[in-house]
């Protein structure tokens, strides 16, 4: 079953991205300041490795964006289906939208049982 | 009670200008793409300056006269550089309010803690490693009768900082103070939600460093920050943020091979035994200030006690006056200085918080109290409040596994002393914790076990120089705020000497 998913405003700004940057991923941080937030990079940019989960792809138009996350954060989010939105903001690590006034958020909701 | 001018206002203590350009060199230099970004206060949303865009050409253009100068720094004795250091915290000190005033509308959080505790700390900072850099001394190894071996301690040129948003003019101190009693030279990158306060920082110091010595380039993480962390002419990377952009800084690193500090968020437990509640006196006072201390500077620390452990026989009772203690913080106008609780620092960190506190009402943990967005109506209707929040829960929920970085509690029971240490240890961070009991030897072996690098015991949030505060485990690398963080800004050079006249017999 899926684990991640995608609004359409955060799409929107994922193509244009595309556009400017090439292929895309996103990696979940977790703590402090610009934390507990999808870092969105140039695919490749952030080097994933035997210590990260892939969460899944999304697709967007004909280009899919994969979604990692730290396999030890993993085991406290895995009960969790993440949709990853947009919202006005300032700032995000070296996430590659926030020069654009905007920054990528999670929004969770529980998995059911039948998701899991 | 007192309430403070907004800045822009003729009776503010501090004005800002319309622009800041990137200080370059020992001069102000404007961006070379010639780009800006509008810098909003939190305090209501409304932008009120503008802040230099930095790209890759700034920040080359920074490095270069940060080389220029790095050599002749290094040279400098210690008594020259303890001097500036010195004139750098009694500048600070003249100007507290200035410097409070603009960190408060910069960032958002309440004056009475950037009056109280960001500026005095920030001063005191830098005159403890203009102390501790004429205290320090190298080393001689006698090896044998003829053969010594010195220990100098060396610069290592030119280093980059990357400064988190959450204590603007506090991290940068933490960061650039022993930075520049090593002999470093320094390029330095803002956070780019509060790119203001170091500014009116740096107009006041400037005079007092040679030009190129400091330099602070602006921007965004991706246009700035990355070339910075990226670069091969740094020396050294020294981070404060969270755990991704962390591990791409090691990368870079690792390209380069170089060394890193990084300071990377906890959920720090906050635990409470039974025998805090003995008595309802002082202690038990001074230790449900320590439960609230969740709320210091709007939760946004990287050691907030967002986890609160509290043991069964006192649970009920406890929380009944942990949550009243936590009603009674006032929240208000962070200029007014009865204000206990200012705004947080940017819209989407107001978001971040709310989408936690969601999560957190889905997983079934209860509110006790707070969990909403605050309106404090008028001009404060555009800033970004939220009410102190008490979440009652479990420790596998997300609320008690990440870092909210809001003035967000989860709080969860324990049964006996075992059962306290293994949900304290039941985390991915070690950055604090903080451990309450009038028996001295329960604290003494909670404090051991618990995996963090900062133990509070019978108080919190305190972060005098001199104590040294770092990371266990993902919390990050280095000990920062104590004499030890020279190390990681010098290199040790090693003169291995020779007093014979002889031979050594080889060839």
């Amino acid at each position: 079953m899926p684990r991640v998913a995608l609004t359409p405003e955060a799409a929107d700004v994922l193509r244009g991205l595309r556009a400017d940057h090439g292929d895309l991923m996103f990696h979940q941080s977790g703590g402090c300041c610009d934390g507990s937030a999808p870092m969105c990079y140039p695919l490749g940019e952030f080097r994933t490795g035997a210590s990260d989960v892939h969460l899944g792809d999304l697709a967007v138009d004909s280009f899919v964006v994969p979604v990692w996350m730290s396999a030890s954060q993993f085991e406290y989010w895995s009960h969790t289906h993440l949709t990853i939105d947009v919202v006005p903001g300032r700032g995000s690590g070296f996430s590659l939208e926030a020069p654009l006034g905007v920054r990528f958020l999670v929004r969770s909701r529980l998995l059911q049982d039948g998701e899991l | 009670m007192a309430k403070y001018a907004a800045p822009g206002q003729p009776d503010s203590v501090v004005t800002f200008r319309d622009r800041y350009d990137h200080f370059i060199g020992g001069e102000y230099v404007p961006p070379a793409k010639g780009q800006y970004f509008a810098n909003p206060t939190p305090v209501t949303g409304e932008d009120f300056t503008e802040i230099a865009r930095g790209t890759a050409e700034d920040v080359e253009r920074a490095l270069d006269a940060a080389h220029g100068a790095a050599r002749a720094w290094g040279k400098t004795s210690v008594a020259e550089r303890a001097n500036v250091l010195n004139k750098i915290a009694d500048r600070m000190e003249a100007n507290l309010e200035k410097l409070a005033i603009a960190e408060t509308w910069d960032n958002g959080k309440a004056v009475r803690e950037t009056l109280a505790a960001d500026l005095p700390l920030a001063i005191d900072h830098f005159r403890y490693f203009a102390g501790v850099i004429r205290a320090q001394e190298g080393g001689i190894s006698q090896i044998d009768e003829d053969l010594v071996a010195y220990h100098f301690q060396e610069p290592l040129g030119v280093v980059g900082q990357i400064i988190p948003w959450n204590f603007p003019l506090l991290m940068a101190t933490w960061k650039l103070a022993p930075a520049l009693a090593a002999g470093n030279a320094v390029v330095l990158k803002p956070a780019e939600q509060t790119p203001a306060s170091i500014h009116v920082f740096m107009e006041l110091i400037a005079d007092l460093l040679p030009p190129g010595v400091l330099n602070v380039v602006n921007g965004f993480g991706v246009e700035a920050g990355k070339p910075l962390a990226s670069s091969r002419r740094v020396a050294k990377v020294a981070f404060t943020g969270e755990t991704t952009t962390g591990r791409l800084i090691m990368q870079y690193a690792s390209e380069n091979i170089i060394p890193v500090t990084l300071e990377l968020g906890g959920k720090s437990p906050n635990v409470f035994f039974n025998d805090v509640a003995a008595q309802r006196d002082a202690f038990y006072d001074k230790a449900l200030e320590g439960f609230t201390m969740f709320a210091l500077n709007q939760g946004e620390v990287c050691t907030c006690p967002s986890r609160a452990l509290v043991q069964s026989e006192i649970y009920d009772q406890f929380m009944t006056d942990a949550v009243e203690r936590t009603r009674a913080i006032k929240q208000g106008h962070p200029l007014d200085t009865e204000t206990m609780i200012g705004a947080q620092a940017s819209n989407d960190q107001l978001e971040k918080i709310l989408s936690y506190i969601d999560i957190g009402k889905q997983e079934g943990a209860r509110v006790l109290t707070g969990g909403e967005r605050a309106d404090l109506g008028g001009e404060l209707s555009g800033g970004y409040y939220v009410t102190p929040t008490v979440f009652e829960g479990d420790n596998k929920m997300r609320i008690f596994q990440e870092e909210i970085f809001g003035p967000v509690v989860s709080v969860a029971r324990f049964n006996d002393y075992d059962d306290a240490m293994k949900t304290a240890n039941d985390t991915l961070y070690g950055l604090g914790a903080g451990v309450w009991s009038r028996d001295g030897s329960v604290a003494y072996r909670a404090g051991r076990d618990i995996q963090a690098g900062r133990v509070w015991v019978n108080n919190y949030h305190a972060y005098p120089a001199h104590a040294a505060f770092g990371g266990y485990k993902q919390s990050g690398i280095g000990r920062e705020n104590h004499r030890m963080m020279l190390d990681h800004y010098q290199q040790t050079k090693n003169l291995l000497v020779s007093y014979s006249q002889n031979a050594q017999g080889f060839f």
